[in-house]
């Protein structure tokens, strides 16, 4: 079965000054899919985000975004793609129904009153639409960030950071949204720190240090890392950790709650080492457990640091 | 290691005291201010500007006035009486004319300050013990800029008739005064300061207002974080521009309604030439200072940067236009920058339309300079303004 591409570059690099942010990144989204885009602070997600939308021009590289040309078909791009910015963009000054009605009017969007209101009442805001779009707490902000983009019938959009300090509730009722756009048809492409709301995507990409380090599916990423996993419960977990640390076939020790991970990569050495230090040390249970995304992706983000830093 | 955490020889921090608590405030502002390189700037630059302008561009009493000659006599004592105005500094002649309408026309576009009208047989007249009469026009438009030539005059007149009729004429110097000079104050003959100063205080009012608007309306779009997501929307940036501009205009367009209401009914302050001219040239000037605005707020990093370059640039404009201090009265390399700023030239637009009645014809110069810079300032408005964010 062969899927639309959405979204479609090779070799996309982009430098300020004598620092490389992108490297070399090439990137297919399936049309229709919730495509994660998941990476440490600083990594490049927000360059790519800009590249892909045209506010920032790369260096190297080629590419389109619903088959438009990413370096020379900027308008159309910008007339189909829906951008929501990490930092809340709209005019705090400005009312809800006077941002949206902002919006459809400058997208062409026919009658943006009625555009408007139709936007609000899908919102759930009918009734605050003369509300400062100041005064809404962040979850809503963000829901009407998303309104706003979605109001021109994009085809694409790139949510950066959608989710970011907002409470569990809306962000599930946030991602409730996502999903239902995807099964219109709409593609998604999201950048997340959040590892609930990356396995809600459909599929992922990782990237650190402008590098495209692994892509595919949750447990595509979880099954290629090669990572095994052991939960230790007990008591003095914290100096059990430190003790473990740096240690001969232990990749990682993690602590989650009352329990810590212990993975690595090596099953034979981990195994060894996890041996040695039940000998050691009797009071803690030892189980196998399955490494989570979050393992995953710090075990990659400890290995790009070799390579890149 | 483990234990750093629990590590009992942790310095635990104690109440610092007034004084300590001061200090690190004072530590951290002086490192802000450093960082702040326009604020930095301005605490050393608007000291410098503003000693250079008061101390070497400003002259109240204004030398080598431009003077345009009719003379209808070429004897002796004519040339006496131009070699002594010409003497004492004040008047500079730049031009003979022919007959009255061109001597009229040059005092409108202002390319004379004065104007000397010398009659057919005034020498003999003189000779003769008749009293002709010699005029001497000034334009009054800026009473301060002529005052202290008229008063000079009168003397330098005299003194240069009593070298030339000496001998067998010396009994005419002696019924003093042998001609009667004609001193017409036109445009103002009261010399009424109101005159002056209203008309170059719709120029001012609108330089500062304008300006200050469009300065902060980029940059508060970038501050605020709403210019991300305007760019990555279908509009262009020319209409981004005109959309920011045009609300101001008609802003613009209120102010110069109550200045010029207030000019002529609270100051009475004539308006002679049309009052249609004068809200168009000023709506031009109004435009050509939104595109400076503009184009400072493409430049400036913030809202605060932005403000002390509309102050920059409004100081200068203020002092070396003519607003407060006689334009011709300052050296020549002040008048050059003055004739680069707008205000200049919509000051002489603005007294020229209300004070002197005068038409599109007789300030098409200013007219044409106002229209350069409105186009120049938005062009390096437009080229400024990145479409991306790179």
């Amino acid at each position: 079965m062969t899927k639309e591409i959405a979204i479609d570059v090779h070799g996309l690099t982009k430098k300020f000054g004598d620092r490389t942010v992108v490297h070399d990144l090439s990137l297919q989204v399936p049309k229709g899919e919730i495509y994660g885009f998941l990476g440490p602070n600083g990594s490049g997600k927000t360059t790519t985000l800009r590249l892909l939308c045209g506010l920032l021009t790369p260096d190297a590289g080629e590419g389109t975004c619903l088959g438009y040309d990413i370096l020379t078909q900027q308008d159309e791009i910008r007339r189909h793609v829906g951008y929501m910015t990490q930092r809340f963009s709209l005019y705090t000054d400005l009312s809800i129904r006077e941002n949206l009605e902002f919006v459809a009017r400058v997208y062409g969007v026919p009658n943006p009153r009625e555009a408007a209101k139709g936007a609000i009442a899908r919102l759930g805001l009918t009734g605050r639409a003369e509300q400062l779009a100041g005064e809404l707490s962040g979850g809503w902000k963000q829901r009407l960030a998303l309104g706003a983009c979605i109001l021109p019938n994009p085809q694409l959009l790139l949510l950066d950071e959608p989710t970011a300090g907002v409470d569990p509730k809306a962000r599930r009722e946030f991602w409730d949204e996502i999903h239902s756009l995807a099964a219109e048809g709409i593609t998604v492409l999201v950048s997340t720190h959040y590892m609930d709301e990356a396995e809600r995507c459909h599929e992922l990409a990782y990237i650190a240090f402008g590098n495209l380090l692994a892509r595919g599916t949750a447990q595509d990423l979880i099954a290629q890392s090669g990572l095994r996993t052991w939960v230790v419960s007990g008591p003095g977990l914290h100096d059990l950790a430190m003790r473990l640390a740096h240690r001969d076939g232990i990749g990682m020790v993690a602590p989650f709650g009352n329990e810590l991970h212990v993975s690595g990569r090596d099953h034979k050495r981990l195994d060894a080492a996890i041996a040695e230090a039940k000998k050691e040390d009797g009071a803690h249970r030892w189980t196998r457990g399955e490494p989570s995304l979050e393992d995953v992706f710090i075990l990659l983000m400890d290995q790009v640091k070799d390579n890149f830093q | 290691m483990s234990a750093a955490a629990q590590n009992p020889t942790r310095p635990v921090s104690r109440d610092p005291g007034f004084l300590k608590r001061v200090w690190a405030m004072v530590v951290k502002e002086f490192v802000q201010m450093r960082r702040d390189r326009m604020t930095f700037a301005t605490m050393l630059f608007i000291p410098i500007l503003q000693l250079t302008l008061f101390g070497y561009a400003i002259n109240t009493d204004p030398k080598h006035l431009p003077t345009a000659v009719l003379t209808r006599d070429d004897g002796p004592l004519t040339r006496a009486v131009l070699a002594a105005m010409k003497n004492s500094d004040y008047f500079a002649f730049t031009r003979q004319v022919r007959d009255p309408a061109e001597l009229d026309a040059m005092l409108r576009s202002g390319a004379a300050q004065f104007a000397v009208e010398i009659p057919a047989s005034f020498e003999r007249d003189v000779r003769r013990g008749d009293h002709p009469s010699l005029l001497v026009i000034a334009d009054a438009t800026d009473p301060v800029a002529t005052g202290t030539a008229i008063a000079a005059m009168q003397g330098l007149i005299d003194t240069a008739l009593r070298r030339e009729l000496r001998g067998p004429d010396a009994a005419v110097e002696a019924r003093a005064p042998p001609f009667t000079l004609t001193l017409q104050r036109r445009y103002n003959p009261e010399g009424l300061t109101q005159y002056n100063i209203v008309p170059g205080l719709l120029g001012v009012v609108l330089t500062m207002t304008m300006m200050m608007f469009t300065a902060l309306a980029v940059t508060r779009e970038i501050e605020r974080g709403t210019m991300e997501s305007l760019l990555a929307m279908p509009i262009r940036p020319v209409e981004i521009m005109i959309g920011k501009i045009a609300p101001f205009v008609l802003v613009g367009f209120v102010q110069m309604t109550i200045i010029i209401g207030a000019a002529s009914y609270l100051f009475d302050v004539p308006i002679r030439g049309s009052v249609g001219l004068l809200v168009l040239l000023s709506t031009l000037f109004a435009a050509a200072n939104l595109a400076v605005g503009y184009t400072f707020s493409t430049v400036a990093e913030n809202q605060l940067q932005a403000v002390q370059m509309t102050f920059f640039f409004f100081l200068p404009n203020i002092l070396l236009s003519g607003f407060m201090f006689p334009f011709r009265g300052m050296p020549q390399w002040a008048q050059v920058i003055g004739e680069i700023l707008p205000l200049t030239h919509f000051m002489r637009i603005a007294r020229g339309i209300m004070l002197k009645g005068n038409g599109l014809a007789d300030m098409r110069l200013d007219v044409l300079a106002l229209v350069i810079f409105l186009v120049a300032a938005m062009g390096i408005a437009l080229l400024r303004f990145r479409r991306t964010l790179d």
